[in-house]
């Protein structure tokens, strides 16, 4: 009501005098609002170009010690003072629990997935808990999933080794493939499964019937655990260990692409750290990779979606 | 058994077996939380907690663990990485969700999406390269002080892009929420766009706002490798955000290596683990439930 008497005041009080008032008034906030808009572009330049800033910086220091025998060899002897070499170990260790890790989450995360949109009720306490569960879980951070698989492993007998390094690099993977698979199935059209269920199918007909309609978005889902996964360094710090060798069972440790970096960069010898910043490059482009797949293939896979 | 028999069946057991999966998982963060608390009892049953937190005696070999300093150090570079990425992050969220047309979202926001999916290993070569640099030999001599560029600062700095994209996805979802009507109205009365951010938009969503901020605070407070590379590591209280600071997650990763030769320091990071696990965790549940709330409400 408020709002109305100074509406219909406005015009009365508009006097003869007052309209050179009202006129820099109306050009002040015309003024704010323009420097809002101003603030708000140099924000939003401000994160781009962090981005592009990283990528440059990365890329324009890593590129000239990046070399084929980097990728294609494991460490020589010397490899730690500037000697011959490469990180294929590291990269091979990676991919082995990047690998094995998203596999590993694949099979609590799909199941609970499915439960908490096809099976249980909708917005029933369980489902609103478990949400919440993951959410809370996400926000964890890798070194304390690292900590605890390192407790974990104790607990267990198992040392330092690829086995322990993917069920703590799981551990941490699980809340992130979960959460984004939810949210795929979130956006399947009630329509669908109401259709499957007056059809006469089943719940687990309908979650199959589900799971074809999200396949774009578990298929992202998983590149960008993969890419999560790959990157994460304070999870394998206490699991995984460390080595020069491919590791050739689940009982050995396996160097990682992201301890390389670390352990490198701390090196006193240039040529050492250079190849710090061109393994930086190589996992860079990894994940940048995995990244842009993700969003093909959720766009490609998109068309058989109803 | 007949066909309608083994589809009931099938039915049947899978609904079995996902509740427990689900159970089991949800069992997982009791489990995590139990673990670190039992992995550092050897600590906590011989010194008070009190004793512990708020002591600046870390002398491992004398069996003195006071995190004072750690926990000020990472509080100081936290505080530190909202300051810098809340505003930024908040005025482009404004833009993306207000003021960017169409073409230009949809080139933004993947953009976005590339930051978060750089590894934190990527962004501490990053924060020694670029921001290590930049502070030392620019903003501390200009500020009087002198630094070697590896500071809280440093450290804020690099969280602070770390968050960005985190919050910007929070920050639109929470925007989205806003109901178009409340807008409509504001613009109908004769505010502009900025008029309308400001006292509809950014008010309504006051309380998303607050809950982003918490969800990054302590996405910061984890955060371990970058900011291990980029802050320091010297145990002492900051007096400037030009000092070097030692934060709680670098503590527990630089160390795990010699841990077991001294008695009980084992049991102090894992209680420097179990810290950040209950401080992280009362901050995600208490955000996202306020971020749910908002997300389910209704608005006619």
């Amino acid at each position: 009501m408020s709002h109305l008497r100074i509406a219909t005041g406005a015009p009365g009080t508009a006097g003869p005098g007052l309209g050179s008032a009202r006129q820099s008034n109306r050009r002040r906030r015309k003024l704010e609002a323009g420097m809002a808009k101003g603030l708000m572009l140099t924000c939003t330049g401000i994160i781009t170009g962090s981005l592009l800033l990283i990528l440059w910086s990365i890329v324009s220091k890593g590129l000239p010690s990046l070399s084929w025998e980097m990728i294609t060899s494991i460490p020589g002897g010397g490899f730690y003072i500037g000697k011959g070499g490469g990180i294929l170990n590291a990269i091979i260790g990676s991919i082995y629990i990047s690998l094995g890790s998203v596999a590993l989450a694949l099979l609590v995360s799909v199941p609970v997935v499915l439960y908490i949109n096809a099976y249980a009720q909708s917005h029933s306490v369980l489902v609103n808990f478990t949400r919440l569960v993951f959410d809370v879980l996400f926000g964890i951070p890798s070194i304390v999933y690292g900590a605890f698989g390192f407790t974990l492993m104790v607990a267990l007998g198992l040392r330092a080794s690829l086995w322990a390094g993917i069920l703590t690099v799981a551990l941490m993977v699980i809340p992130i493939l979960t959460r984004a698979m939810d949210e795929v199935f979130k956006l399947a059209p009630p329509e669908l499964s109401d259709a499957t269920y007056s059809l006469g199918a089943t719940r687990w007909e309908t979650a199959k019937v589900l799971l074809r309609q999200s396949v774009s978005g578990i298929v992202t889902a998983i590149l960008l655990s993969f890419g999560r996964a790959i990157g994460d360094a304070a999870t394998v710090l206490f699991t995984a260990g460390y080595t020069d060798s491919i590791p050739t069972s689940l009982g050995q440790p396996a160097a990682t692409l992201p301890l390389a970096i670390f352990f490198q960069l701390g090196s006193p010898i240039a040529e050492v750290r250079n190849r710090a910043y061109a393994a930086a490059v190589i996992l860079t482009v990894i994940v940048l990779i995995i990244s842009l797949a993700g969003k093909y293939f959720g766009k490609r896979l998109s068309r058989y979606k109803v | 058994m007949s066909y309608k028999q083994i589809r009931l069946w099938k039915d049947r057991w899978s609904a079995n077996l996902f509740l427990w999966l689900c159970l089991f998982f949800i069992f997982i963060v009791v489990l995590i939380g139990v673990g670190l608390l039992i992995k550092s009892a050897p600590i906590w049953k011989e010194q008070s907690i009190v004793h512990l937190i708020f002591s600046k005696e870390w002398k491992p070999f004398q069996g003195k663990f006071g995190f004072l300093a750690y926990i000020s150090g990472s509080l100081l570079v936290t505080f530190l990485a909202v300051i810098i990425g809340l505003p930024i992050s908040l005025m482009s969220a404004v833009y993306i969700s207000e003021y960017a047309p169409g073409r230009v979202r949809s080139i933004l926001l993947p953009l976005i999406d590339l930051l978060s999916g750089i590894p934190p290993i990527v962004y501490g070569v990053w924060g020694v390269l670029t921001i290590v640099p930049l502070v030392g030999q620019v903003l501390a001599p200009r500020f009087g002080a002198v630094s070697s560029g590896y500071s809280a600062l440093t450290g804020g700095i690099v969280l602070a892009v770390m968050i960005f994209p985190l919050l910007i996805r929070i920050l639109l979802d929470v925007f989205e929420a806003v109901p178009a009507g409340l807008k409509d109205a504001s613009l109908s009365l004769g505010a502009n766009q900025w008029e309308t951010v400001k006292h509809v938009l950014l008010k309504r969503s006051a309380p998303g706002i607050i809950a982003a901020t918490i969800l990054a605070l302590s996405r910061a407070l984890g955060e371990t490798i970058a900011v291990l590379m980029v802050c320091g590591n010297i145990a002492v209280l900051p007096r400037s955000i030009f000092d070097s600071v030692y934060p709680l997650p670098a503590l527990i990763a630089n160390n795990y290596g010699d841990m077991l030769s001294i008695p009980q320091y084992d049991a102090a990071l894992m209680l420097a683990a179990f810290i950040l696990f209950v401080l992280i965790f009362l901050c995600n549940a208490l955000s996202r439930m306020v971020l749910n709330r908002l997300e389910r409400r209704d608005y006619a």
